[in-house]
C-alpha cells in the first residue's frame, strides 16, 4: 500500500472534472489521478500511491545528491581516513 | 535519469556500506518505521551487510498490520449486506478479523471487489446507483489524500450511494508513543519517505529536538536506505539530533500542500486504537461530522462492533520493536503467511511476513 515506484507521465487528460494521466512503469501503463501534481508535464517522473500521484521527482536535486555522495566517498578514500579520522579498511 | 537503476548501483551501495562501517564506533539502535523500508532492507539483504553494532528494529509502519480487529469485523459486517459492493485495496482482503476476513466473506457470497484506486470505487457508485458502494479507506498519510479526494469527487457528482469505511493512521503520534515508552531502545529513525512526501517534515522537528533523536526521511531503494542510515549514524556519532532529508527528490519541508488541504477538508484527528499496541492519542483520522453521510461506520451503524485481541499473537511487541518476528514462539510454526495468526504475517508489508519470506532469523 505504501510502496511506490517512480513512473513517467506519458499523457495528461481530463476525466469527470479531474486531471488524470497515463503513467508508464517500464512498459506497464496505468491511469493515475494527477490532481495533487497539477504542474506535472509529460515526460516527468512521479511517485504514485493507490492511484494518485503525490510528487514530481526533482531531477536536479537527484543529480546533486549523487554528486555529493560520489564526492564524499572519493574525498574519504583520498584521505585514507573516515570523517572521524579513523583509518579506512584496506 | 530513471530514478530507479541509479539507486540500485552496487558500487555506490558498497561505498556507502564501507562508509557506515567506518563511521560506527559503538552500538546504536535505529528504527525504520515504514513497512516499505522493512521489506526493502530484507529483500536486498541490507540487514546482513551492516556492522553488528548497528541494530535495525522494525516499526509499526504497516497500516494493514495496525488496523484493529474490530475494524475488520465492521468491514465484514458491511460487506455481508446484500445491497453493498465492498471495495478495498488487495492487501486488506486476507487480514483476519475475529471470525472472518473479507476474502472469506467473498467466498460466502458477499460482493467484495479489489480496486487499485478509490476513484474506481467512485466509478462503481456511478455505474450502480441501485447499490451502496463502500471503500475501505486504510493507510497512513500516503493514502489519505487519494481517499479524501474520492469522497469529495462523489460529493461533487451528487453520489449518495458512496461511503468510506475510514481507518487512517498518522506516523508522528506513533513515533511519539514509541519514544515515550519506558521500554524504548530506539535512538534514531528513518522516517517514511512517502508519508513525508505528503506531509513534509515539520511535524518531525519537535520530535527530534524533544527526544534527542535524529530523524531522516528516506527513500526506498537500497542506496537511499544506506544513505539514510549513514546520515542518522553520523548524527548519533556526533551528538546531533535534527531532521535531515535523504529523499530530496520527492520530499520537501512543507510537503504537498494540496494533499494536506484535502485531508483537512475531509478528515479530523482522533485518538485511535492500533492493533497489537493499544490506543494512541491523536493518531487517527476520522471523517468530519459535516460529511457524515459519506461515513460507512455511521451509515451502516457498525460502531458498536467491538472485539478483543487474540492473546496468542505477539505482533504488538513486534510492531513496537521490542522483539524481532522470530522472537515470537508461533513464528513459522502456528503462524505462517498461509495461516497467519496476526496482521504482521498477513500483510505484504508486515515485518513477520518479511522475515518469513526472506528466511531471516535475527540470530542467524
Amino acid at each position: 500500500m505504501c510502496l511506490a515506484i517512480p513512473g513517467r507521465v506519458v499523457e495528461i487528460f481530463q476525466e469527470n472534472g479531474l486531471i488524470m494521466g497515463h503513467v508508464d512503469y517500464s512498459g506497464t501503463v496505468n491511469k493515475i489521478c494527477l490532481e495533487y501534481v497539477p504542474e506535472i508535464e509529460v515526460g516527468q517522473y512521479t511517485v504514485v500511491h493507490a492511484g494518485f500521484a503525490l510528487s514530481v521527482l526533482d531531477e536536479e536535486e537527484a543529480r546533486q545528491s549523487f554528486a555529493a555522495w560520489q564526492e564524499l566517498v572519493q574525498a574519504v578514500a583520498a584521505q585514507g581516513t573516515d570523517i572521524f579520522g579513523n583509518p579506512l579498511e584496506k | 535519469m530513471k530514478f530507479v537503476d541509479e539507486y540500485r548501483d552496487p558500487a555506490l551501495a558498497g561505498q556507502l556500506l564501507a562508509e557506515i562501517r567506518q563511521t560506527v564506533t559503538r552500538p546504536w539502535v535505529i528504527m525504520e518505521i515504514c513497512g516499505g523500508h522493512t521489506h526493502a532492507i530484507m529483500k536486498n539483504g541490507l540487514d546482513q551487510l551492516l556492522p553488528a553494532q548497528l541494530e535495525l528494529v522494525h516499526g509499526p509502519g504497516c497500516p494493514v498490520c495496525v488496523t484493529p480487529v474490530e475494524t475488520i469485523d465492521r468491514a465484514v459486517a458491511i460487506a455481508a449486506r446484500p445491497e453493498v459492493i465492498f471495495t478495498s485495496f488487495g492487501d486488506m482482503l486476507r487480514v483476519p478479523g475475529s471470525a472472518s476476513s473479507l476474502f472469506m466473506a467473498k467466498s460466502t457470497g458477499a460482493d467484495v471487489r479489489m480496486v487499485y484506486s478509490p476513484l474506481e470505487a467512485v466509478a462503481l457508485a456511478r455505474q450502480h446507483p441501485e447499490r451502496e458502494v463502500v471503500f475501505f479507506a486504510v493507510g497512513f498519510e500516503t493514502t489519505a489524500p487519494g481517499n479524501g479526494m474520492a469522497l469529495l469527487q462523489a460529493k461533487r457528482e451528487g453520489l449518495t450511494n458512496f461511503s468510506l469505511l475510514a481507518s487512517h493512521v498518522l506516523v508522528p503520534p506513533a513515533i511519539r508513543a514509541l519514544l515515550s515508552s519506558p521500554t524504548n531502545r530506539v535512538q534514531g529513525y528513518l522516517a517514511p519517505g512517502h508519508v513525508c512526501t505528503v506531509m513534509g517534515w515539520q511535524e518531525y522537528e519537535s520530535l527530534a529536538e524533544e527526544f534527542r533523536v535524529p530523524i531522516v526521511p528516506t527513500g526506498f531503494e537500497p542506496v537511499d536506505i544506506l544513505a539514510g542510515l549513514l546520515m542518522a549514524l553520523r548524527q548519533l556519532e556526533a551528538g546531533r539530533y535534527v531532521v535531515e532529508n535523504q529523499y530530496g527528490r520527492s520530499v520537501s519541508r512543507e510537503g504537498n500542500r494540496a494533499a494536506q488541504r484535502v485531508m483537512a477538508e475531509v478528515f479530523t484527528v482522533r485518538d485511535r486504537a492500533w492493533r497489537g499496541i493499544g490506543v494512541l492519542p491523536a493518531s487517527g483520522l476520522v471523517i468530519r461530522d459535516d460529511l457524515a453521510g459519506y461515513d460507512a461506520e455511521r451509515k451502516f451503524a457498525v460502531e458498536s462492533i467491538r472485539v478483543r485481541e487474540s492473546e496468542l499473537c505477539q505482533s504488538g511487541s513486534v510492531l513496537q520493536g521490542l522483539i524481532k518476528p522470530d522472537g515470537c514462539p508461533a513464528f513459522g510454526r502456528e503462524c505462517t503467511p498461509e495461516h497467519p495468526l496476526g496482521a504482521t504475517m498477513v500483510s505484504g508489508e508486515g515485518a513477520c511476513a518479511a522475515y518469513y519470506r526472506y528466511h531471516r532469523t535475527s540470530h542467524a
